[in-house]
């Protein structure tokens, strides 16, 4: 219990610091929303004081003081009110934003998934067959595609499987011609457009699962009980798997973090490359276009995502391994 | 120093003796001799302008030439000058803030240690790729050197963490609590006593925040979000793209700074595999 309290105290600190970095990053840079968004309204053409407060007026920028400003952020942010985008204007970022968040769940929670499994799964086998062909086979495939700049491996990808061979559509999240909804044609074509995206992702972070995974178990398999398990006789697939990988696993799983985080830092590479209408896309644009609200809101997002992702992940470890609730273990 | 240069000489020996650290110093390494000798290895001025846009590979352009008529394969091999000095520049910094982080919080104990774990964990969990772009966006100038200023820091949580722990390994041993007992100050006993102790650690978290930079410039570089004005292999993938490099059929212009940003990560990554074996003779394959 006192773990869980720990855990989420964290989550709620976080989360706090996340907002607070939202609204001081922009205040604490130079720069001028407005004053950008009137050169993009006006052109070249010369810009007075006047027109600059009109459209501050009208984007709904902040006025007053600076305890003033955070205790109306803070009320519009419980509110789920961000403001209104700027390149969708008078489109509010919420709407944008609901429109494009559940692509990138789908996609980045199914390749997370699959890159534990597959790495976790990849990296047992390297350890229990040490120093075999496949030991240095995965270890070394691994070496290369965990350092392969996750856009290139997209655009290689989305040249040799979309452009030259044709197996795959180049760009989209769903067939051109449709409107999102739920039908059975559009899902098949969401899962279509989703599958040199997803398997650009899983390549690049398996990886680093398997690494972790594989230096994990050598530890344990050199540890007393499974010397004891061997002289017993027992055979060296259960040794392997009740013995080795179910302990290795564990710690395995504080790797989660930072693993998570590359993962979203690469999605955000994916989704322009194959222009996926998800968050990472949205985001890319929202700079491109000085969009500044739509820009934050979305790194809110991600923000809030990851940390909640992290904090399942710690609840989840509390609970399978008791040693952490009592705060012993914390790496 | 002189102690200083001969421990550096073999531990350099030590590693040489692991084949893959070996391959990975080589790699490393021709990245380094390329880039010093840009100048004169490049056929022609990266930045020069004088040839047919959007040629084909030939013998006069190895990798073509891009949309402004420039040689893909002089901007490639200045391009190494970019990511080696965001490596080490990024890398170093990010070390630097680790090892004060880590070895203060890991030693100190107490409420320094909540206050800073409680920092780097926070700052362990904010997604860093993100940030970047966000910050990067505010900042009126584009340049490397604000990216390698961005980059140290979001980057340095990881290092710190896994410094601190092997800090906490290290502070109960003998020679520690004698120089405590001789009187000796904290910041000389971190520094001066135990830091030497963790140079293969140190070493290895340098390689893995260069390498955290060198991937996280070229992509926010791909992005536009840098100053596409540079030569770098981040702004060629960044021009390839935005020419439709791939639909036009100039594969080399996009293949190549890739490849060159992978092989340069693989060779770090062999290099650290090699410090990683060193140091825990367990993990050898």
């Amino acid at each position: 219990m006192r773990y869980l309290i720990k855990r989420l105290a964290f989550l709620l600190f976080t989360l706090w610091l996340a907002v607070t970095l939202n609204f001081l990053i922009p205040r604490l840079m130079p720069g001028n929303p407005a004053q950008i968004m009137v050169q993009k309204l006006v052109g070249e053409g010369p810009v007075n004081p006047q027109l600059v407060r009109a459209v501050g007026i009208m984007l709904g920028l902040p006025r007053g003081t600076l305890w003033h400003q955070y205790g109306l952020y803070v009320y519009n942010l419980l509110h789920g009110n961000f403001g209104v985008s700027y390149t969708y204007f008078p489109y509010p970022v919420m709407t944008v934003i609901a429109q494009a968040l559940p692509w990138t769940l789908i996609l980045l929670g199914t390749t997370t998934i699959i890159t534990f499994i597959l790495g976790t799964a990849l990296g047992a086998l390297a350890a229990s067959r040490r120093g075999t062909w496949f030991d240095t086979t995965a270890t070394i495939t691994a070496n290369f595609t965990a350092t392969f700049p996750f856009f290139w491996t997209a655009l290689m990808a989305l040249y040799v499987l979309g452009f030259v061979l044709h197996w795959f559509p180049q760009s989209g999240g769903y067939d051109a011609a449709m409107m999102p909804q739920w039908s059975a044609t559009f899902v098949l074509s969401a899962v279509y457009h989703s599958v040199l995206p997803a398997l650009v992702i899983v390549v690049t972070g398996t990886g680093g699962w398997l690494f972790g995974m594989r230096n994990n178990m050598i530890h344990v398999l050199g540890e007393d009980y499974v010397r004891l398990a061997m002289a017993k006789g027992l055979p060296r697939r259960e040794i392997a798997l009740a013995y080795g990988a179910r302990n290795a696993i564990l710690p395995n799983l504080t790797g989660f973090a930072m693993s998570l985080g590359t993962l979203v830092g690469g999605s955000i590479l994916v989704e322009t490359v194959f222009s996926y209408p998800g968050m990472g896309y949205l985001l890319f644009n929202a700079v491109g276009n000085s969009d500044y609200p739509l820009m934050q809101t979305i790194f809110l997002f991600i923000t809030i995502g990851t940390l909640i992702a992290n904090f399942v992940a710690d609840i989840l470890y509390g609970v399978l391994d008791p040693r952490t609730r009592r705060g012993g273990v914390s790496a | 120093m002189r102690a200083v240069v001969a421990s550096l000489v073999s531990s350099f020996g030590l590693l040489w003796s692991n084949w893959r650290a070996r391959l990975g110093l080589v790699m490393v390494g021709g990245f380094i001799v390329i880039a010093i000798l840009a100048p004169w290895l490049a056929p022609y001025s990266p930045t020069s302008q004088a040839f047919g846009r959007m040629l084909p590979p030939s013998a006069a352009h190895l990798l073509g030439t891009t949309q402004l008529g420039q040689d893909v394969f002089s901007q490639l091999i200045w391009g190494a000058r970019t990511s080696l000095l965001v490596g080490a520049a990024a890398g170093g910094l990010v070390t630097l803030i680790a090892i004060v982080i880590g070895l203060l919080s890991g030693f100190l104990q107490g409420w320094v240690d909540d206050v800073l774990m409680l920092l780097t964990n926070v700052a362990l969990v904010i997604p860093g790729f993100p940030l970047m772009i966000v910050l990067s966006a505010y900042i009126p100038v584009h340049g490397v050197g604000v990216i390698i200023i961005v980059l140290s820091v979001t980057g340095w949580a990881w290092g710190a963490r896994v410094l601190r722990s092997q800090m906490i390994s290290l502070r109960s041993r003998d020679y520690v609590a004698s120089a405590e007992f001789s009187g000796e100050s904290v910041l000389r006993i971190v520094f001066r006593e135990i830091l030497p102790n963790m140079t293969s650690l140190i070493a290895a978290s340098f390689m893995g925040a260069a390498m955290g930079a060198i991937l996280g410039e070229a992509g926010l570089e791909f992005l536009g979000f840098g100053n596409p004005q540079v030569v770098s292999w981040g702004t060629m993938l960044y021009w390839a793209e935005n020419s439709s490099a791939l639909i036009a059929g100039q594969w080399a212009w996009i293949f190549a700074p890739g490849l060159a940003l992978a092989l340069l990560g693989v060779g770090i990554a062999f290099i650290n595999f090699g410090i990683d074996i060193i140091s825990n003779p367990k993990l050898e394959a």
